[in-house]
């Protein structure tokens, strides 16, 4: 662990113009230390803030200049006070020279280890760059950026630039803007510098890496494009899931006063025979049987092995397709990326070559890749090439894992020509689509592309280290809601809509929705029976695909299901069908059903008083019905969603109608009380606020 | 527990949301294949290329069979029964004429399918005379009709499982358009009336009975002869079934194959486009690794299969406990307790539908934008009236603009945003290759992408790019080193088919395990091609140079692998360590326990060999190495 021990620096802009977006900048760079906190807790980090009214930093104090630069923590390792501090960063009044922080981190970097030391070094800037540097006492400025760029690079630092631009730079001087882009090129030329511009908040929030993960091959060796030429190459993982952390389960066992309580559990499997459940069977009693059909065929590991498939480790060209032949959809897993040896020159010119050949032509090559020896399976993919717009960066490729025949399911689906007319959009209707398409655009010309993967966070994961910590100092803290600027991921951004809304109206005016009447049993959407599940959400999405098979030939006379037009008529006829006991089940089940999707799609408030009146319906049936803890659970647990779903407008709105739950006079079999039926909802609004 | 102990198949097992990978076995399926098995049916074959013709006995025996792989592969849960009818002897519980039940021993007439099962039916053909035989079973002036039969016989075996929780099929295979063509008057009135009426019953007990019509391309199966009442096509969809005209045997084959799957619904959602205005969708899992079932544990004596119990025990205590609601995470010398529920909520972060969001030109996906396999989305009317119509529109729109749509989709254990791309119908020789509708990819978050190619970016100037010779010698390589029908699924993968082979073969006690082919190998013989190989020269020419040395070229760039050096020098220095001393001797004499750890890695390091395990295992390893 120590091996890969790391030293950050953070050079935080905190002048006037960065103060829209410091809580951004306060967020993820606290995510980062959490992180740190959890993966790498031996790493340092020391943070330097710039366009501070203040100034305080080694160097003024040796040899003077560095105004407004404070090292507000020296590099050390990371704790639960740097999250606290980097939460609460003081807005600063001046403008700040980035220059002049770098030199003073570099400076702190240079003192702590020297020049011989290998340690990893990081300088990570965020800034807007829009205040001017100070003009160097001897040559350009360029010159002087050149040398502390080449000092830089010879001492080991990498350095990543985040630079804040678009919407969110406000009106800044071009000139002064273009001039300290050039300089900040020069280091991402010079040193293994990143830089990237971000224009928006979330994507600000993904642009700084907050966990890093030293990159390891998983192949080094030939790609053998035939048996008489090869190129060395290394495979790296190009994608990886960041997983959700697993969590260690926790025993509440040992008494409180045990301080020394590791509070762990421990599972344990034991096997047993199916016939003499008495009998545990020790792992050398074992051995594993394998599935085929209904049979299972014990074989002993030895045996495996001498018959089992075993290719030898290699990766061999098939030959090259045209792209188009490779759908896009046929990516199976994550990427990986091949690189020319880096030592190799000769290596890095083949695939370059290559790469931009197939790139120019169209082509992409198949490969067929035994990653390691022993491996019991091969995988064949597809390398498509990488040609890098940057010139101190090698080309590469990158690889994806195709489907096999045994992978792939070929269900056949009607063709749209096949639908009959009334399924077919219009001219118009096909105009109003297009223009949407056209005009709700991520991707617009002269800005940023939203939603870039590269620059999107995660914002479980977030939301999750986010909640560690706020737990780490308040043990009974409610669940956080999801970070505003990470929001915009979930829903369509406001600012989007509303720029394009009469595209929008054009398009809701030209396509009419409208339920299907006939269906009997209403199996909307992503409804949770079950109050507030914790499965609730996976169980329930899933329908089985028969629900509808021969409806088709049962009259429909009588209600079958609650509409949208009239549910409480439709509700009060179906309560009074008298064919069958089930009626009174399904009309409370559907109209519980048609309440939630009330309130779910309701704007602003439009579906309540329906809403309403639904319920009021429900709970005279119910009453009547003698049925009190069918309203009553639901009614539970409709609050229980409005206030997960931020509806709580939807319980205050019932309260001020004075809906209550059912009490015992009403119904006898109701648990509860009149004071309890009364004061539930009153009860429950305190909480959510 | 070790569902795959080699490693080999691993493929995110351990993943919370490994039910991605897993279809919903909630329902399982049962089907009859009924197998017209008149004269008609042996006399009428296929025309094929350069193969010999087939019947379409044949035809249809060899997609049963086919799909009897698959499916003890994919689905073994499921239940088949084989069953042909207008034969010459009869085998079924109602003791009917002209219905014979194929079945092999240790299993029920509706039953899961065995490798017996399999390797039976694949050898079908040369006992079907002797043994069952052919025969007209419709013929005037007798009453007798083996359709009607056929029909009462597999609905008979699908009686059992009840229909909520099991889907039922017949899939009926014939080539005779018209059963009860050469039957006249009332009789045929009334025997059609029968029939229909047996089939209806079926269909109201939940039964679904598809078609599976054979023909040839001089006399078109006309389905609205007889066919369209029985299985209950009217109008349009009745134009939407188009029996397989098919051209060539193999397109024949492959249309039946396809439409003998259902379409298994993976998830209904509602795709939400705009203010409120939100549609049906079906999702399809059409692409998802297959991997070997899962292992179970036998006792070593019985075989017989082993139950594992799970317990929690408490680590401070020992006491069992109950498997416990809380979890902890380790965070500044602390355990931080979070509850499951607490845990489920910070997941929660959308409602579990798919929300538009934008949309952006196909340039912008990247091909590292990819996580997992792609899920299919197709609209749906059942419920919303106007869905389709919604999603035909963007799909047109988006095919001719070039652009995909940015959307999020918010279940419960995975929330993503994805990428819909919108895919054109394609069609060839009458069969459809890819299906109308969008592709939801998964996209990654900033978290999960890595940087890995700046990693190597050249501190000191410009990393070496080819020159415009050397990209023409790629060129001209590329062009003789290239796939023209390239098909992305057109490998079986070898280990799979491999595990298969063998377990087929010990489960059905055979001495040999049949050979598997390797089809992913490159093509050796067209690689040995005058032509490809001097272009290969050539590039290796252009990019090498003509002095190319491999080792020479590592060490000349010195610094680039330290570690390979330390590597080779440890390999050297073993080389010559392990030389003192006389191995044979040790051997022999038991004496290698004597030697150190280190000593003993001098060996295997010198004969590269791994160096991992306990003494006990490294002196094993030296000793099977030396074959003693």
């Amino acid at each position: 662990m120590a091996r890969n021990k790391e030293t950050l620096l953070l050079l935080l802009d905190v002048g006037p113009s960065m103060h829209c977006v410091l809580p951004q900048v306060e967020n993820v760079c606290s995510l980062l230390v959490e992180k740190k906190l959890i993966y790498s807790k031996y790493d340092e980090v020391g943070v330097i803030l710039f366009g501070t009214e203040d100034t305080k930093n080694e160097l003024t104090e040796e040899v003077g200049g560095y105004q407004h630069v404070v090292v507000l923590r020296n590099t050390k390792v990371v704790d639960g006070d740097l999250v606290e501090a980097l939460q609460q960063l003081p807005r600063g009044t001046c403008d700040g020279d980035f220059l002049d922080a770098i030199i003073v981190g570099m400076d702190i970097l240079i003192k702590k280890f020297g020049e011989t030391d290998k340690k990893k070094k990081r300088i990570c800037l965020i800034t807007n760059a829009l205040c001017p540097i100070k003009d160097s006492f001897e040559g350009t400025k360029e010159d002087q950026v050149i040398t502390i760029a080449e000092q830089m690079a010879k001492h080991g630092m990498r350095m990543e630039s985040i630079v804040v631009r678009g919407k969110l730079a406000g009106d800044a001087n071009k000139r002064i803007m273009e001039e300290n882009d050039v300089l900040l090129n020069i280091f991402s030329q010079k040193t293994c510098a990143k830089l990237v511009y971000v224009e928006s908040p979330t994507s600000l929030f993904g642009a700084l890496r907050t966990r890093n993960i030293s990159p390891v091959t998983i192949f080094r060796g030939d790609l053998e494009l035939s048996s008489k030429m090869k190129i060395k190459v290394w495979v790296y993982k190009k994608t990886s899931e960041e997983k959700f952390p697993t969590l260690k389960k926790y025993s509440d066992k040992a008494p409180p006063t045990d301080k020394f309580a590791t509070h762990e559990v421990k599972v344990d499997y034991e096997y047993r025979s199916v016939e003499d459940t008495s009998k545990v069977v020790p792992p050398e009693g074992r051995i594993k049987g394998y599935r085929y059909g209904p049979q299972v065929v014990p074989i002993a590991p030895s045996e495996w092995d001498a018959v089992k498939f075993k290719p030898e480790k290699s990766v061999k060209l098939l030959g090259f397709t045209d792209a188009k032949n490779i759908l896009r959809h046929y990516y199976m897993k994550d990427v990986n990326v091949f690189i020319a040896d880096p030592g190799n020159t000769r290596a890095i010119l083949a695939v370059s070559a290559l790469a931009r050949a197939m790139k120019e032509k169209n082509k992409v090559a198949i490969v067929r890749c035994v990653w390691r020896n022993g491996q019991g399976s091969v995988v064949v993919g597809v390398l498509t090439p990488s040609v890098s717009d940057k010139d101190n960066t090698p080309d590469s490729f990158f690889f994806n894992v195709l489907p096999f025949a045994e992978d792939v399911r070929e269900f056949q689906f009607p063709s749209f020509n096949n639908f009959p007319v009334s399924w077919q959009p219009n001219e118009q209707q096909q105009e109003a689509a297009d223009n949407l398409v056209k005009m709700l655009d991520l991707a617009p010309s002269g800005k940023e592309e939203a939603l870039q993967p590269n620059f999107t966070p995660n914002p479980v994961l977030e939301r999750f280290y986010r909640y560690l910590e706020l737990k780490s100092k308040h043990p009974d803290a409610a669940v956080p809601p999801l970070d505003e600027t990470l929001k915009k991921m979930t829903e369509p951004d406001p600012e989007v809509l509303s720029q394009n809304k009469s595209v929008i109206d054009a398009f809701r005016r030209n396509f009419e929705l409208k339920e299907n009447p006939k269906l009997k049993k209403s199996t909307r959407r992503f409804l949770q029976e079950k109050p507030s599940g914790l499965k609730g959400g996976e169980g329930c999405g899933d329908i089985a695909a028969q629900s509808v098979d021969s409806i088709k030939d049962t009259s429909v006379v009588k209600v079958e299901n609650i509409g949208n037009l009239a549910p409480v008529q439709d509700f009060e006829n179906m309560m009074s069908r008298r064919d069958g006991p089930e009626w009174i089940g399904k009309a409370i089940k559907d109209m519980k059903k048609r309440i939630f999707d009330l309130v779910e799609d309701s704007f602003e408030g439009d579906n309540y008083p329906k809403a309403l009146e639904c319920l009021v319906a429900l709970r005279k049936g119910c009453i009547l019905e003698q049925e009190p803890k069918h309203f009553n659970d639901f009614l539970h647990h409709l609050c229980k969603f409005c206030q997960k779903n931020n509806l709580n407008c939807f319980c205050e709105f019932l309260a001020s109608k004075e809906l209550t739950l059912i009490s015992k006079t009403e119904a006898i079999d109701s648990e509860v009380t009149d004071d309890e039926a009364r004061s539930f909802l009153v009860k429950s609004e305190p909480k959510t606020k | 527990m070790d569902v795959d102990p080699d490693d080999v198949f691993r493929d995110d097992e351990d993943d919370a949301d490994n039910e991605f990978y897993r279809e919903k076995e909630s329902t399982k399926e049962l089907l009859v294949y009924l197998v017209d098995a008149s004269p008609k049916m042996f006399s009428t074959s296929c025309p094929s290329g350069d193969q010999k013709d087939e019947t379409h006995f044949q035809i249809a025996v060899s997609c049963i069979s086919q799909s009897l792989k698959t499916q003890i592969i994919n689905r073994s849960y499921d239940e088949v029964a084989i069953c042909f009818f207008n034969t010459r002897e009869k085998k079924n519980l109602q003791e009917l004429n002209g219905v014979f039940i194929f079945n092999v021993a240790e299993r029920e007439y509706l039953d899961r399918p065995t490798a017996r099962l399999i390797k039976e039916f694949d050898c079908i053909e040369e006992r079907f005379m002797k043994e069952i035989g052919s025969q007209n079973g419709i013929i005037s002036g007798t009453r007798e009709n083996s359709l009607y039969n056929a029909l009462w016989v597999a609905q008979a075996l699908l009686r059992k499982g009840s229909a909520k929780t099991a889907d039922k099929r017949i899939l009926l295979f014939t080539n005779e358009d018209d059963p009860f063509g050469n039957i006249k008057g009332a009789t045929k009135i009334d025997m059609t009336r029968t029939t229909l009426q047996r089939a209806k019953d079926a269909q109201d007990l939940g039964i679904s009975i598809e078609l599976l019509p054979l023909s040839q391309p001089d006399e078109e199966f006309n389905v609205s002869l007889f066919f369209a009442d029985l299985i209950g096509l009217e109008g349009d969809d009745l134009a939407q079934f188009l029996p397989s005209v098919g051209e060539k045997l193999e397109d024949m084959k492959d249309q039946l194959r396809k439409r003998m799957f259902t379409k298994r619904i993976v998830r209904k959602i509602a795709f939400s486009i705009a203010n409120g205005l939100s549609i049906e969708l079906n999702t399809y899992a059409l692409i998802r690794p297959t991997i070997p079932g899962a292992i179970t544990w036998l006792d070593s004596v019985s075989n017989c299969p082993l139950k594992a119990e799970r317990s929690f025990i408490c680590s401070d205590t020992g006491a069992l406990v109950q498997e416990p609601l809380k979890r902890y995470q380790p965070y500044k010398n602390e355990n931080i307790k979070i509850s499951v529920e607490e845990l489920s909520e910070i997941k929660r972060i959308s409602t579990g539908h798919l929300r538009l969001l934008g949309f952006k030109p196909l340039s912008c996906l990247k091909d590292y934008h990819n996580l997992r396999p792609s899920t299919f989305i197709f609209p749906s009317d059942e419920e919303v009236f106007g869905s389709t119509c919604i999603f035909i529109a963007l799909h047109r729109s988006m095919l001719r603009l070039e652009r995909f749509a940015v959307a999020f989709y918010g279940s419960s254990s995975h929330p993503q945003l994805v990428a819909l791309i919108a895919q054109k119908e394609i069609i060839s020789h009458g069969g459809q290759v890819e299906p109308p509708g969008m592709h939801m990819i998964y996209l990654p978050y900033s978290e999960d992408i890595r940087h890995v190619e700046e990693l190597y970016s050249n501190s000191n100037g410009a990393a070496p790019k080819a020159t415009d010779d050397q990209i023409e010698k790629a060129t001209a390589l590329m062009k003789r080193i290239d796939l023209k029908d390239f098909s992305v699924c057109q490998f079986s993968n070898p280990a799979l088919q491999r595990h298969y082979a063998v377990l087929q073969a010990l489960a059905l006690e055979e001495p040999d395990i049949p050979e598997t082919i390797d089809e992913t190998l490159p093509d050796e013989e067209g690689m040995a091609k005058p032509g490809v190989v001097s272009a290969v020269e050539e590039f290796k020419l252009s990019v090498y140079g003509d002095n190319y040395d491999e080792e020479k070229e590592l060490v000349g760039n010195g610094k680039a692998s330290e570690t390979s050096k330390k590597r080779k020098a440890i390999a050297d220095n073993a080389v010559k360590e392990s030389a003192n001393y006389d191995w044979d001797d040790l051997a022999d004499n038991g004496k290698l326990k004597d030697l150190t750890v280190v000593e003993l890695k001098y060996y295997l390091t010198a004969h590269s060999l791994p160096v991992t395990g306990k003494k006990e295992a490294l002196i094993s390893r030296i000793l099977t190495h030396m074959g003693k």
